[in-house]
């Protein structure tokens, strides 16, 4: 396998009122014809990434090739085999579809009848040929998304950028991308795809970088993310706080990290789920406590972040929720709930 | 999404860094954009209509209430009015230079434009372009306005089309200017709010309107030389006759000293847009 993505101990300060250290020294390899997803909260270096290796932005220290070519020293080739999608779909208002594909076609330098054709043909492959010559005024989020990475794979790029595809999308649209994402993939494009919707990162992508605070703080496949915590999770749910927090005391020794009480919730990540399932039920026999629930699950990426960096997959803004999957929010909500009715320490790892 | 995606497999632009095949490109992606510029105007036509509402007031106002009152000696005062407003106009929509630019920087089609292998000084060249296309099509709508207000040009046609011509590259030289306002505004609507103080003063404290012999002796130096002024008097000159500036100087003078202006304001200007569009992250 040859490396298609090849990042180098980047680094890049931005000073303003704040200095804020977006990349602090990053490396990481992607190999071609995969996914690698980036995953990280709001404010984690993501989207600095990305736009270190499109070429917009300069590191500052450290170096980055795209299919060999430094983005710095061969700027100009690395654009001309990459593709961008980015979160804020970047596609012309005032323009039909059609239009959109056109000008960036002509901006990749292809023949005008190649760009002509290479627009039917991606409007068909987007489901865009209905509206193909109307303004984007009339398109809905998901239809600009998808015509943001139409315009992205006009020039057939070898490599991909798609900078949190999905973000602010309905499910129903988050779906039909994916599905476009996964199709392309098996064409055997290189993909890197950032995001902060563990699903998504655990769907799509092979191998992951979790980002936290300009650092990469765990690698791998996502299987092997999760084998590093434990191969499954006991998820305990009790009657009271005070028998959560008994039961925590009692669960401590079932895996390799201690247990999460988080209200009157517990859990536990566990090597063996059905034999930590029996001494875990035993345990609680012997102290008298009766649990109301009791589950074993796959441990998710949201797991795999909380015991890598002791804080959970949160945005820094708090008004930022809608970027935050159905699960992140309801785990916020529980979290700050319990905080008003509990001054103690909740949420981390006692 | 039913339908299967075709995977990528091969890569499009052949690049060579050929000098000639770099200018090539750069006309080429230039024309791209003006053309994609020049489409948002036709699409929102609204826009367009209500920047020559705003000049048209001005002219009616000036020609039919206030111009009864301004002396303009032996000139008609709509013949004295009308450069004045040709000059107001076209300074006016450069400004749309930086309202343009800072709504691309902001709804982040720029960072596209960045990621494409397409030359680096397009965006700037085809922002400017079709602003002074459309700067073209406002001098013919104020044109036939003047003419219908009893604008009556007395040099003949080419030097009519001069004064145009000088106009027309003087605003030229101002969308440089308002694209670094553009690229330094952090919105559109700021870069609208930023760019008005701007032009304002210069309009106004000028020979557009009135003669500068009737304002406070201290403002008249300023309001006679500054480049607005300067460029008025030129056209004025070419277009009704250099008695008409009241100032007693030549056309060559006048003309001269717009076109140092324009340049001057092109060669200080392009390259702070430039920079300024290669350092804004």
């Amino acid at each position: 396998m040859t490396i298609a993505i090849e990042v180098d101990n980047l680094e890049k300060v931005f000073k303003g009122k704040r200095e804020v250290r977006a990349l602090d020294g990053v490396s990481f390899a992607v190999q071609e014809g995969t996914v690698f997803g980036l995953l990280g909260p709001n404010g984690s270096g993501k989207t600095t990434a990305v736009r270190v290796l499109t070429t917009i932005l300069r590191p500052d220290l450290g170096s980055a090739r795209v299919l060999g070519n430094d983005v710095v020293k061969k700027a100009a080739l690395v654009r001309s085999l990459i593709g961008l999608a980015g979160q804020y779909a970047a596609v012309d208002e005032n323009l039909t579809g059609r239009e959109n594909l056109q000008m960036v076609g002509k901006l990749n330098h292809l023949p005008n009848s190649f760009v002509a054709t290479r627009a039917v043909e991606l409007l068909d492959q987007f489901n865009l040929t209905e509206a193909g010559d109307r303004p984007l005024k009339t398109y809905s989020g998901g239809m600009r998304r998808r015509l943001d990475l139409a315009a992205a794979l006009v020039a057939r790029p070898t490599v991909l950028f798609l900078d949190e595809p999905t973000t602010g999308l309905d499910p129903q649209s988050r779906n039909d991308l994916w599905e476009v994402i996964e199709q392309l993939v098996g064409g055997g494009t290189t993909v890197l795809l950032t995001t902060q919707y563990l699903e998504e990162a655990d769907r799509l992508a092979s191998t992951l970088a979790v980002l936290d605070h300009g650092k990469v703080i765990a690698e791998g496949t996502s299987e092997s993310l999760k084998a590093d915590l434990g191969a499954t999770v006991l998820e305990v749910g009790l009657p009271t706080i005070d028998d959560a927090r008994r039961t925590g005391t009692v669960l401590d020794g079932l895996g390799p990290h201690v247990a999460l009480v988080n209200g009157t919730l517990v859990e536990v990540t566990v090597d063996n789920g059905p034999q930590a399932a029996m001494v875990a039920l035993r345990s609680l026999d012997a102290e008298g406590i009766v649990p109301t629930t009791f589950n074993l699950r796959e441990p998710s990426l949201d797991d795999v972040f909380l015991s890598l960096t002791g804080h959970r997959t949160e945005s820094e803004e708090p008004d930022e929720d809608d970027n935050l999957s159905p699960r992140q929010q309801r785990r916020k909500k529980r979290l700050a709930d319990l905080e008003k009715a509990l001054p103690v320490q909740t949420g981390e790892y006692a | 999404m039913t339908t299967a995606v075709v995977a990528p497999t091969v890569s499009g632009a052949p690049h060579s860094a050929g000098l000639a095949s770099k200018a090539r490109w750069l006309v080429s992606d230039t024309l791209t954009l003006t053309k994609r510029n020049l489409l948002a105007v036709t699409r929102i036509p609204e826009a367009l209509f209500f920047s020559t509402v705003q000049p048209i007031m001005f002219v009616l106002l000036f020609r039919y209430v206030f111009g009864g009152a301004i002396n303009t000696g032996p000139v008609p005062y709509v013949d004295y009015l009308l450069p004045g407003i040709f000059v107001q106009t076209v300074a006016f929509g450069s400004v749309s230079t930086s309202i343009g630019l800072a709504e691309d920087l902001q709804k982040g089609i720029i960072e596209r434009f960045r990621a494409l292998p397409m030359s680096r000084g397009a965006v700037l060249l085809g922002r400017t372009t079709a602003d002074l296309v459309r700067n073209v099509f406002v001098v013919i709508i104020m044109t036939v306005v003047g003419l219908l207000v009893g604008f009556r040009p007395t040099e003949g046609l080419a030097s009519f089309l001069a004064g145009i011509g000088l106009i027309l590259l003087f605003a030229y030289a101002l969308s440089w200017f308002f694209a670094i306002v553009g690229l330094s505004a952090p919105n559109s609507e700021t870069a609208q709010v930023m760019s008005f103080p701007l032009v304002f003063p210069l309009t106004f404290i000028s020979a557009a309107f009135v003669p500068v012999g009737s304002m406070p002796s201290w403002m008249q130096g300023f309001a006679t030389y500054q480049p607005f002024s300067v460029t008025i008097s030129a056209c004025r000159s070419l277009m009704v006759g250099p008695a008409s500036t009241g100032t007693g100087r030549s056309t060559t003078f006048w003309v001269v000293q717009s076109l140092a202006w324009t340049i001057g304001l092109l060669i200080v200007f392009i390259p702070m847009a430039i920079r300024r569009y290669r350092t804004r992250t």
